[in-house]
């Protein structure tokens, strides 16, 4: 522990030799600190919902559902782009949350305790990959092996599902769910194997003592007592999976219908916003910032969600600060 | 005596039932354990299917880029497609100068703010607490937007603009790092300097601060790291630049950038650059979350 040396003498001690700030004065810096970060957020939302708001007066609110994107006709529905967000996440949660559940149970209760921290770090660093790395990989590295051998076969084989139909191009809303899915695990598994490492040792013990086998105590013990933090990392995974920009734009083929099937071209919220924005004016410019309102709104809520499920202790698996 | 209380084991029902129940527990305990061995199994698999795809990425970055470092891609800027010898030195300065400048504003500010919460339980700083902790999370694309419309309108395409913006996704991580840092000091620590009559200005500075020092630059660095790695806030307010720019109130490159554009080229050489930034940011990205660590035992270490 790091010695402390406070001068003795009354509250108006010199400390060394600058005069200590009164407390009055330090208080005020700080939390001139905290109203300039406040005033910076609110300043966010406020311009946001200020250069959206023409979209919402022009076109009216149901423009966000309509289907039709067409600059040069003046329309400007936003439902391609939903439903791309939505499936790209659907995709990547379908996968994201048993294998990351999966993955959390074995490092938290199964890795011998030698591999458990640097196991652990390694999940913790891929996290801080940086996405627009992940968008490469799948572009150059992925994408080719989709076209040539994936998608082929997932038309061969469920073709009558009328899920895999149409071009095998690589890019398209199946490689852009499972390149989000391979981007999104890091979180998942960190927060869960935070949550599902703490459950209290008697629990399992008993378990153990009454003859239940190893996944026994998981399943009935471990998983229950961590269902809300599990929930939460699920929810915190959503989040980067719905607001993930660059990767899915290079991937996803970028097209502004509705798409027929997982392996149709399709767009974002957030890939619409990049891919238009440079050239946008007028009404489309309006209408992005529209889509950029709801994408936020959506982000902030799913967030806020998660927030209120995970324990901030939890959270430090994104951002590891040990105590003590 | 003994001999008249002898039984006949194989009429009686209660060894009978006893046989039953044995046998029904040794059924159960072969099909709980062949369920468990089945589904710990799985798990197994889990985890082997989520480390699989994560090494690749990392092997195919650290493969493909390679060949592309040479002394040209360090110290050249980008040359158009078909010119050899180009390289991302505009893009290194870019975003070593917009980092720098993110950096040296929001760690001050992020960290008073971290100070403040660290040392507040009212309903204001759980509000404050609540936002930073969800702006971690918004879309960065949306953080971006609000950086062209703060900024770029105003003044134009600049690296100021993309340290701007790239400063708003890194605040709520440097201030709930901070937060979480100044709360580990030990609540005793505080409470002797209180008692000795220190101002909490003095205990932030002597006692808080220097105990709370790990924490801190790990918080910091992971902030960094995340800055660095961002893209989508860059591609709205830097504009891209391939001739070198040190000035950050003119549109800059950034490492990010070049490897968005080069990705989707359909010349190779542009791709390896791609993957040359690639690996280059993802070095610096790993040293920082690395070094976060390395510095943090250290600093705890010298501790004890």
């Amino acid at each position: 522990m790091t010695a402390v040396e406070i001068p003795a003498g009354g509250s108006g001690a010199r400390t060394g030799r600058r005069v200590a700030l009164p407390n009055r004065a330090y208080r005020s810096l700080l939390v001139v600190a905290a109203a300039i970060f406040v005033a910076l957020v609110v300043w966010y939302l406020v311009s946001l919902v200020v250069q959206a708001r023409p979209a919402f007066t022009t076109l009216g609110v149901s423009w966000i559902f309509q289907k039709v994107w067409d600059p040069t006709h003046n329309r400007f529905g936003l439902l391609p782009f939903i439903l791309g967000t939505v499936e790209t996440t659907a995709i990547a949660l379908v996968l994201a949350v048993p294998i990351g559940l999966g993955s959390a149970l074995a490092l938290a209760h199964l890795v011998p305790d030698r591999l458990k921290a640097p196991l652990s770090t390694a999940v913790e660093l891929l996290a801080a990959v940086p996405s627009v790395v992940y968008g490469l990989w799948g572009l150059i590295v992925v994408a080719p092996v989709f076209r040539s051998t994936v998608e082929p076969f997932l038309s061969s084989a469920f073709g009558w599902t009328g899920l895999f139909n149409g071009p095998a191009d690589g890019v398209g809303l199946l490689l852009a769910g499972i390149i989000l899915f391979v981007m999104v695990l890091p979180t998942m598994v960190a927060i869960s194997r935070d949550v599902l490492a703490v459950v209290p040792r008697e629990q399992v013990e008993g378990a153990m003592a009454l003859g239940a086998t190893r996944w026994q105590v998981l399943h009935k013990v471990v998983i229950p007592g961590a269902r809300t933090g599990i929930l939460g990392g699920f929810t915190l995974a959503m989040g980067r999976a719905l607001g993930e920009t660059v990767a899915v734009a290079l991937i996803i083929g970028n097209s502004p219908y509705i798409a027929h099937s997982v392996m149709s071209p399709a767009a974002t919220l957030a890939t619409l916003l990049v891919n238009n924005f440079g050239e946008a004016t007028g009404t489309e410019l309006a209408a992005l910032f529209g889509a950029a309102l709801v994408l936020l709104v959506i982000g902030v809520a799913v967030n806020a969600v998660a927030r209120l499920l995970v324990p901030s202790s939890a959270l430090s698996g994104a951002v590891p600060v040990a105590v003590g | 005596m003994a001999s008249t209380l002898a039984f006949d084991a194989t009429s009686d029902p209660m060894v009978e039932r006893r046989r039953q129940i044995h046998q029904a527990a040794r059924a159960s305990l072969r099909r709980r354990a062949i369920s468990s061995r089945i589904a710990v199994g799985v798990c197994w698999l889990c985890l082997a299917i989520a480390i699989v795809p994560l090494v690749a990425v990392v092997a195919y970055v650290v493969a493909k880029g390679l060949p592309a470092w040479s002394a040209d891609f360090f110290t050249h800027v980008t040359t158009p497609e078909g010119i050899p010898g180009g390289g991302v030195w505009n893009a290194i300065v870019g975003t070593a100068v917009i980092g720098l400048i993110a950096t040296a504003v929001t760690v001050p500010l992020g960290l008073s703010c971290g100070l403040f919460l660290a040392q507040s339980d009212g309903r204001v700083a759980s509000a404050v607490r609540f936002t930073a902790d969800v702006m971690t999370g918004v879309p960065s694309i949306t953080i971006g937007i609000f950086g062209y419309i703060a900024i770029v309108r105003n003044f134009g395409y600049s690296g100021l603009a993309g340290a701007f913006s790239i400063g708003i996704v890194m605040l709520p991580v440097i201030i709930r790092a901070g937060e979480t840092a100044f709360r580990s000091v030990p609540r005793g620590l505080n409470e002797a300097a209180l008692a000795l009559g220190a101002r909490n200005a003095s205990i932030a500075r002597r006692v808080v601060v220097p105990t709370a020092l790990p924490g801190v630059i790990t918080g910091v660095l992971l902030a960094v790291a995340r800055g660095l790695g961002e893209t989508a806030p860059l591609l709205l307010t830097i504009f891209g630049n391939q001739y070198m720019q040190w000035n950050p109130t003119k549109p800059m490159d950034a490492l990010p950038l070049v490897i968005f554009y080069n990705s989707s080229q359909p010349y190779p050489d542009l791709v390896q650059i791609a993957w040359g930034a690639a690996l280059l940011l993802l070095a610096v990205v790993l040293v920082l979350s690395i070094g976060s660590r390395v510095v943090a035992a250290v600093l705890r270490r010298e501790k004890r």
